[in-house]
C-alpha cells in the first residue's frame, strides 16, 4: 500500500514525530542521533548513532522509527547503528535546546577545557529562574546524559544535559 | 596464533574488563551510601556494559561462530573470561570500590586514547565513543580520591588502606604477552609500556593532591588476561548467568 512517494526530505520531516522516550520534548532529529537517510533501491536505509554506549533508549527509538515508517508505507531496511563519528551535544539543534530549557532541563553549555583532568567549573544557568547562581549536586542525574544541579536563587533542583564533545 | 585469533582475544579482554567491572558496580544498585552515589555508580556501570556490548559483539564477529554479545556475556565458563583480576575484586566498601575504579579508569582512559589511532576501524570507532564516557569516569573517581584522601582522618586511612591492599592487582594492566605484542606489531594494539609510564605519572599526581602515599610496585598478581581468575570470579558469574543457565534462551 504505497500511497505517497517518499523522498529524503519528507522522511526527515516524518522523523520529527519520533521523540526521545526519556526526554519527550526532544525529537530524534533535534537530538542529532539520526545520521543519514538514504535510498537503497526501492527501500530506505536510516542510520542512527547512540548518545551513550549503554543508552537503554536506543532500542525503543529504533522500534519507533521502524513503526512510523511501516505506518506510512515506507519500505525500510533494518535501522543501522554506527559509533563513529561519536555523538556530541553539539549536534543538538537550537530548537532542541530551547525545548529542553522550557521543559526544565538546562541545555549543554560549552565546556572550557575538556582535556584537563579537572575541568574548570562551568556555570549552568537555572532553566526555571535564569539565575547563574547554581551548584552541581551530582555528576550523574536521572539518565546517563544528565547531571543533577540545584539553583541557589530559587532553590529548585534541576537536570542538566551534560556537554559531551 | 593467527592475527585474527590474536585480535579476537584482544577485543575479548577489553570487552570482559568492561563487562565484569560493570557487573561489579551494578551490585551497588540500591545500596549506595547516598542516593547521588548510587545513581552515579549505576550510570558508570551502564556505560561500561554498553561498551562491553559493542566490544563483545565485535568479538563474536571476529570469532565467526555466530555467537552474539549476550551469548558471550552469559554462556561462557570462567576460564573463557579474559578480564584482568583488578575488575573482579569485590566491592568490599566504598573505599575499595573507588580505589579500584580510580586505578582502572586511568588505565582505560589511556588505552582508549591510544586506540583512537588503531588500524582496526571497528576498534577505533568503539574507542572514539568510549573515550568520552571514560574521561568522565576518570575525572569523577579522581575527584573522589582527593575528597576521601584529603578528607577526615577516618576517610584518609580507609582509602589509603584500600589502595595499598589492591595495588598488587594494578601490574597486570600493563603486563604484555604474545597477544599484546602481535597486536602492537600489527598496528592495532596499544603500547602498554608507554601507557604504564603515563599511568604512574597521572596516578601519582592525583594521589599527591589527595595527600596519599603511592604504594611501591612489588609482587603483582597475574592470570586474568589468560583466564586464570581469583576465587571471586565464580560468584560473579553465578549471579550474572543465573537466568540464562536456569531458563536457557529466555528473553524479555
Amino acid at each position: 500500500m504505497v500511497t505517497k512517494k517518499w523522498n529524503e526530505e519528507a522522511i526527515w520531516a516524518l522523523l520529527e514525530e519520533v521523540k526521545d522516550p526519556e526526554v519527550p520534548v526532544l525529537t530524534v532529529v533535534d537530538l542529532g542521533i539520526v545520521r543519514s537517510i538514504e535510498q537503497v533501491g526501492d527501500a530506505w536505509q536510516i542510520t542512527i548513532t547512540p548518545t551513550y554506549s549503554g543508552c537503554p533508549a536506543m532500542r525503543t527509538i529504533e522500534t519507533e522509527i521502524e513503526a512510523i515508517c511501516l505506518d506510512n508505507g515506507i519500505h525500510l531496511l533494518p535501522v543501522k547503528t554506527v559509533l563513529s563519528p561519536a555523538w556530541t551535544t553539539d549536534w543538538i539543534s537550537d530548537k532542541g535546546r530551547n525545548n529542553l530549557r522550557e521543559y526544565g532541563i538546562a541545555p549543554p553549555e560549552n565546556e572550557v577545557d575538556k582535556s584537563a583532568l579537572f575541568a574548570e567549573p562551568v556555570i549552568i544557568p537555572c532553566p526555571k529562574c535564569g539565575s547563574r547562581n547554581t551548584k552541581m549536586v551530582s555528576e550523574f542525574g536521572s539518565t546517563a546524559c544528565k547531571a543533577h544541579y540545584q539553583c541557589n536563587a530559587c532553590l529548585e533542583p534541576f537536570d542538566y544535559f551534560k556537554c559531551l564533545k | 596464533m593467527t592475527k585474527n585469533e590474536a585480535l579476537f582475544k584482544y577485543v575479548t579482554r577489553i570487552g570482559d574488563n568492561s563487562l565484569i567491572l560493570g557487573q561489579r558496580l551494578s551490585e551497588w544498585c540500591g545500596h549506595g551510601p547516598v542516593l547521588e552515589e548510587d545513581i552515579a555508580l549505576t550510570n558508570t556501570a551502564l556505560d561500561l556494559i554498553g561498551q562491553a556490548t559493542s566490544l563483545l559483539k565485535y568479538a563474536g564477529e571476529l570469532e565467526g561462530k555466530g555467537r552474539n554479545e549476550d551469548q558471550f556475556a552469559f554462556l561462557r565458563y570462567e576460564h573463557e573470561y579474559l578480564n584482568c583480576l583488578l575488575v573482579e575484586l569485590p566491592n568490599t566498601d566504598y573505599a575499595y570500590t573507588l580505589a579500584r575504579q580510580f586505578l582502572f579508569d586511568h588505565f582505560n582512559y589511556l588505552m582508549y586514547q591510544e586506540l583512537l589511532d588503531t588500524d582496526d576501524k571497528q576498534l577505533a570507532a568503539i574507542a572514539e565513543k568510549s573515550l568520552k564516557e571514560v574521561t568522565y569516569h576518570r575525572r569523577r573517581s579522581s575527584e573522589w580520591m582527593i575528597r576521601l584522601g584529603d578528607g577526615t582522618q577516618e576517610s584518609h586511612e580507609r582509602i589509603q588502606f584500600a589502595l595499598n591492599d589492591i595495588w598488587e592487582y594494578s601490574g597486570e594492566l600493563f603486563e604484555a604477552d604474545e597477544v599484546d605484542q602481535m597486536m602492537l606489531d600489527a598496528g592495532i594494539g596499544v603500547n602498554l609500556a608507554k601507557i604504564k609510564t603515563e599511568w604512574h605519572k597521572n596516578v601519582a599526581e592525583v594521589l599527591e593532591a589527595a595527600t596519599m602515599t603511592k604504594p611501591q610496585d612489588d609482587f603483582m598478581q597475574l592470570g586474568g588476561k589468560n583466564g586464570i581468575h581469583t576465587e571471586y570470579m565464580g560468584y560473579i558469574l553465578a549471579e550474572m548467568q543465573y537466568m540464562q543457565r536456569a531458563y536457557p534462551n529466555c528473553e524479555w
